[in-house]
């Protein structure tokens, strides 16, 4: 199927928990509401019309500005983006999935925004979800092992976040 | 009477003295590495296998978004650090993509050659040090051998022989010299003169020529040799399910017999390089695999590697006859400066060990605004746990090592 043809099935069954689409790009994506992202997966997952069997990738991005000079040409609100590559051998079609998030829960800095977790799905998710959620703070709720997998286990903060900042000293090494 | 003890672990010597748990690593020969596995083993039988990773985590992502695309190239070297050129590749197209520039057709001779030729040399590696792994010396010395040549070879190139950073965005820093000395250790092997000089590509060329006739004699000290294919066949069996649910790519997904390389199946700005191209995509079951053999075991993923040797001195050779023929120059100018559109572009590239993926986010500035590797090891290593749950201890490195693994493109 075309990324449209993908994204009118999807509209189809879950109406306005489908947010957004946008198909004249390198990469046509479609966006799901948080909410609703466990259910679209698994049925992009099961569905034998799509069977999206294989998650390429799955990253974050941190849409952030810290500086204020620069904020004004910066050109996107505050956010979080997870973004999820598919692919499916039986029909060999491409999609990727995305889903905004607010930087902290409930506005509230520290609280890491909260997204349901895709390792049920597919079993790589796991790995990468713990990618995610070690660099960029991205609280995957249902996820079996939810450590970091780069950083020393007692690391503090996120280091991907754009306002992240790079501690002083770590068990007496120094850092800046 | 009990004790109390603080570590549960102590508990665990303490009580159920059948379990121990072993540390395997991060500076275990076996282990290709800085990779730490956790195993919790009851005799010689392993229970459990946790992969502990990141000792060689160096914060390439959040580097790569301060920096120029040209200048995150060398960063990409240091990633799967046995296949440089690859990576630079997979980094220089995806960039490419974004900005929607074109490739002179011999740039991409260029790139085909010289992205097949390290193909060569990591799956050499991955040869020479799986059968250390198992125990047998002499391929692994084989294998540096021939790798030395390759090495000598991309010196002359571009001046580096680890981390090359030559392919780069709009083609290749340089063109290929004209005249070079004959690589000492190929003048030894073929018996020419020491002084003698020649052009790259009839260097290359002799050097091919020479590697072709060694094949047969690896399949000979490992792939057909009863005591590896006991250590191997049958051992680590990953199904084409278990495969595909856990992102595994290159040889590792095609030694369970799934036929998907990127070459003839990724997006066009990838395939039309390989256009034209005559080669073969082995593929699990093998016709001359012995009868222990299943499909998904260590000797299938082994032996699509080997095969791999094979076609791709054949690209080579397809590339070196174009070469000479081949409009345009070797390289388009990029400047550091230029400004990367707003947008976002993901592409993966055929590595040699699997998948390699970047995702690049462009942001009006010249540094990304996300500039993500999605590793091809990192998928792959995650289905050890699975693999070797109720091996033998001894089995781990057959099949930790069958899967060819690189940390330094797992931690980044």
């Amino acid at each position: 199927m075309t990324p449209a043809e993908i994204h009118q099935h999807l509209i189809a069954r879950f109406g306005d928990r489908i947010t957004g689409v946008k198909l004249d790009v390198l990469d046509p994506w479609v966006e799901v509401a948080p909410v609703a992202l466990l259910e679209v997966a698994g049925h992009l997952r099961h569905d034998p019309a799509l069977a999206f069997d294989l998650l390429t990738n799955l990253t974050g991005v941190d849409y952030c500005e810290p500086d204020p000079k620069k904020a004004a040409k910066f050109g996107h609100e505050p956010h979080l983006e997870v973004v999820y590559h598919l692919f499916s051998f039986p029909h060999r079609h491409h999609v990727v999935l995305k889903v905004k998030l607010p930087r902290w829960h409930d506005d509230q800095p520290g609280q890491l925004p909260r997204l349901d977790s895709v390792s049920g799905i597919w079993a790589i998710a796991d790995w990468h979800e713990r990618e995610a959620y070690d660099l960029l703070g991205i609280d995957f709720t249902g996820h079996p092992n939810l450590r970091r997998i780069l950083c020393a286990e007692d690391w503090v903060g996120h280091p991907l976040r754009k306002d992240y900042e790079f501690p002083l000293e770590y068990h007496g090494i120094r850092g800046r | 009477m009990s004790m109390q003890l603080e570590d549960p672990r102590v508990v665990e010597f303490d009580v159920r003295t059948d379990e121990m748990l072993v540390n395997m690593g991060p500076q275990h020969p076996s282990t290709h590495g800085v990779l730490r596995l956790l195993l919790r083993t009851d005799g010689e039988i392993v229970h459990e296998v946790t992969p502990h990773i990141g000792y060689l985590h160096r914060c390439a992502e959040k580097i790569g978004e301060n920096l120029s695309p040209p200048q995150w190239i060398p960063y990409t070297d240091r990633m799967d650090y046995l296949a440089g050129m690859n990576m630079n590749l997979g980094f220089s197209l995806a960039v490419e993509k974004l900005i929607g520039m074109e490739v002179p057709e011999k740039a991409q001779v260029l790139r085909v050659m010289i992205a097949e030729l390290n193909r060569i040399a990591s799956h050499l590696v991955g040869m020479g040090a799986y059968g250390l792994d198992l125990g047998s010396f002499s391929p692994f010395l084989y294998a540096f051998r021939e790798r030395e040549i390759i090495l000598d070879l991309f010196e002359e190139v571009c001046g580096a022989r680890l981390t090359y950073s030559y392919i780069t965005i709009g083609g290749a820093t340089h063109d290929l010299p004209t005249q070079i000395p004959i690589p000492p250790g190929l003048a030894a092997l073929t018996g020419r003169p020491m002084d003698q000089k020649l052009s790259w590509i009839d260097a290359c060329r002799v050097f091919l020529d020479w590697l072709e006739m060694r094949i047969p004699e690896y399949h000979t000290l490992l792939t057909t040799n009863q005591i590896f294919i006991k250590r191997t066949s049958r051992l680590g069996v990953l199904s084409r399910e278990m495969a595909i649910d856990h992102g595994c790519s290159g040889p590792v997904l095609r030694g369970s017999g799934v036929d998907y390389d990127l070459r003839r199946d990724g997006e066009p700005i990838y395939t039309r390089m390989y256009e034209g191209y005559k080669y073969n995509i082995p593929v699990a079951p093998f016709a001359v695999a012995p009868p222990e053999v299943v499909v998904g075991d260590n000797w299938c993923r082994f032996f699509v590697r080997m095969r791999e040797v094979s076609e791709s001195i054949g690209l080579v050779r397809q590339a070196m006859d174009r070469y000479p023929k081949a409009e345009g120059t070797y390289r388009v100018p990029y400047k550091h400066a230029t400004k990367l559109p707003r947008g976002e572009a993901y592409l993966e590239t055929e590595c040699p060990k699997g998948q390699m993926g970047f995702y690049i986010v462009g942001n009006e500035t010249n540094a990304p605004l996300r500039a993500r590797a999605k590793s091809s090891s990192f998928c792959n290593l995650s289905v050890t746990a699975k693999l070797c749950e109720g091996c033998l201890i001894g089995d781990i490195p057959a099949i930790v090592g069958s899967l060819d693994i690189v940390m330094g493109e797992i931690d980044r």
